[in-house]
């Protein structure tokens, strides 16, 4: 028997109205599986900072939440421009953000280490012209 | 065993119409309507009234107090929240009020708006000395204070933990007297005005301790005929008590944000819009601000569910009220300002989290059900029609899951069913009866 809740949510980019919606759901899931809050508020943070990246900079993502007995994961494949400089986005206050996004509080350069601050395990990789895709897990033990 | 828990309203089943107006509005999902009667699940109940205001049929009653209870004190002290101000024509000032209170047979009436302003006072010197986390928020809306305890047990440590004005003005009315009057705390009766029945609550079973300074509360609409007709007499208008202070505005929105100095405060009304916010602090947003004043209800207390004078003209009201009494301090600061430093305002105990139950203690056997529940809620139409008895298609495949009802309630799902069915059985029927047709016609021949 498979252990594994897997729902899988779809983000498209410039949509500024919707975003924070998936990590709302993915909380009210984790809710419901007694899952502790602490480890909710990590993820919680961790799927809005990637929710928020893809609407600023890619044209659609699929978010998946996968969750088992002993950890969860979250997986984020966007179609986009990619990243150039991996290590160097991953720097704190790093931004590409337009001034516009930032006069709404947007692209501070702090969502890839905070994503990373709040995983136990953390794994990016990027093509450029494709799409980057980030691995997020948590662990329940 | 589980302590019996109370909530604020009671449904009258003889009188309910099953007609689901209660169950569409309740933001935390916390009424069925079976067998055409409305039933409520207390754990996810946060006091916020909103099924009280809705229900047409007026079976859905808020629980407060009746005044024979109160003759059992010796003495009794009526506290109005500073919504009672509001109720009245504008030219019946707040001191004229406290003396009807005790006309109408309170002992005393002692007036919460000057607590309130301590209170902001204290809030200011708890933002100004206290790093902590960001935003904090305010813990004075009953309804709020449950909602964060309920759903966002994560965000029980942006709450200020500075008393409440209502508490406040309780526990120094009662000192007071008990030393006037050298009576001990029983014999005194702390009976708080209430706009709404979520204070009710907070009273009969505090969120952080076992003991609350007020030993009642008693609707506004309740009491409001008899103060109508005590205002005419009272004939001693120039020794009326003045009431005043900055505190005489809380009870708007933003009125507990206009009292602080600090920078980067918002103020939010509306239980919808305060889950959104609450939301987004969750999410690790909003850490710019300093301070977030929620209130479960649009307009604050003022448009609290036990409220006579329509909302918008008491907002006006209170801002009147504000203009004419609101600039003279009610306290010397300075003095304020030692008490916090000697813990006047800080709260007894710790709030705990009292979080949905899920659906199964074991994480393990929890994911299962989930599978299950996605695989019910894929079937649902997502409609919400509510014919079901739950509010929303997944909140019914929730209670499938806990086996609270069964997946044939879904009429939608139901007719699909008879659909399949009659569909086969006509054609079933058709198949037999082009074979008879056939073989009677060789018959015939």
């Amino acid at each position: 028997m498979d252990k594994t809740f897997t729902r899988t949510f779809t983000v498209v980019g410039n949509n500024f109205t919707d975003a924070g919606k998936v990590s709302t759901e993915i909380k009210m899931i984790l809710k419901q599986l007694g899952i502790n809050s602490t480890i909710i508020r990590r993820v919680a943070i961790a799927s809005y900072e990637s929710e928020m990246n893809v609407v600023m900079y890619a044209n659609k993502a699929d978010i998946s939440l996968v969750v088992s007995p002993s950890e969860i994961q979250i997986v984020v494949e966007d179609v986009g421009p990619g990243i150039p400089d991996i290590e160097l986005a991953m720097k704190e206050g790093f931004s590409t953000a337009t001034t516009e996004m930032r006069e709404m509080g947007f692209g501070a350069g702090m969502g890839l280490p905070n994503i990373k601050r709040n995983a136990d395990i953390f794994n990016i990789e990027s093509i450029m012209g494709k799409g980057t895709k980030l691995n997020i897990t948590v662990s329940l033990n | 065993m589980m302590e019996e828990e109370f909530r604020s309203i009671r449904i009258e089943k003889e009188i309910c119409h099953g007609c689901m107006s209660c169950m569409r509005i309740c933001p935390t999902h916390a009424i069925r309507v079976h067998s055409n009667k409305a039933s409520l699940i207390k754990e996810l109940c946060i006091d916020c009234g909103e099924c009280v205001r809705t229900c047409e049929y007026k079976a859905i009653l808020p629980l407060t107090s009746s005044f024979s209870e109160f003759s059992k004190f010796k003495y009794t002290i009526a506290l109005p929240s500073p919504v009672f101000y509001s109720q009245f024509g504008k030219e019946i000032q707040p001191g004229i009020l406290l003396e009807a209170l005790k006309k109408i047979g309170f002992d005393d009436a002692y007036d919460v708006a000057c607590s309130s302003e301590a209170v902001s006072i204290a809030l200011q010197e708890y933002l100004d000395s206290n790093e902590g986390p960001r935003p904090l928020i305010s813990p004075y809306c009953p309804t709020i204070l449950r909602l964060i305890q309920v759903r966002y047990p994560n965000l029980l440590e942006n709450l200020i933990p500075i008393e409440s004005p209502m508490e406040i003005a309780a526990r120094e009315a009662k000192r007071k007297k008990m030393q006037e009057l050298g009576l001990s705390e029983k014999e005194i009766g702390a009976i708080y005005i209430t706009p709404c029945p979520a204070k009710m609550i907070s009273i009969l079973s505090p969120p952080r301790k076992k003991h609350s300074f007020l030993d009642g509360t008693i609707a506004i609409s309740e009491i409001y005929p008899s103060i109508l007709q005590a205002i005419p007499q009272i004939t001693t208008k120039n020794d009326v008590k003045e009431v005043r202070g900055l505190g005489l505005g809380w009870p708007i929105v933003g009125g507990q944000v206009a009292s602080l100095k600090a920078e980067e405060c918002i103020a939010i009304g509306g239980i919808n819009d305060c889950i959104r916010i609450l939301e987004d602090i969750e999410n690790g947003k909003l850490r710019d601000i300093q301070y977030i004043e929620c209130h479960s209800c649009p307009n604050a207390c003022v448009g609290g569910s036990l409220t006579i004078e329509n909302q918008y003209i008491a907002r006006g009201k209170v801002l009147k009220i504000v203009e004419k009494y609101g600039s003279q301090p009610c306290q010397e600061r300075e003095y304020i300002r030692e008490l916090y430093r000697r813990n006047f305002f800080s709260q007894l105990g710790k709030i705990s989290a009292s979080p949905i139950k899920p659906l199964d203690d074991d994480i393990s056997k929890a994911i299962q059900k989930m599978k299950q529940k996605q695989k019910i809620l894929d079937m649902l139409p997502k409609i919400d029609c509510g014919i079901c008895g739950a509010p929303t298609c997944e909140t019914f495949a929730d209670d499938v899951i806990k086996g609270l009802t069964c997946a044939d309630e879904c009429i939608i799902l139901t007719v699909k069913k008879f659909e399949s069915m009659s569909g086969n059985l006509f054609e079933t029927a058709q198949k037999h009866s082009r074979k008879i047709k056939s073989r009677w016609e060789d018959e015939k021949k």
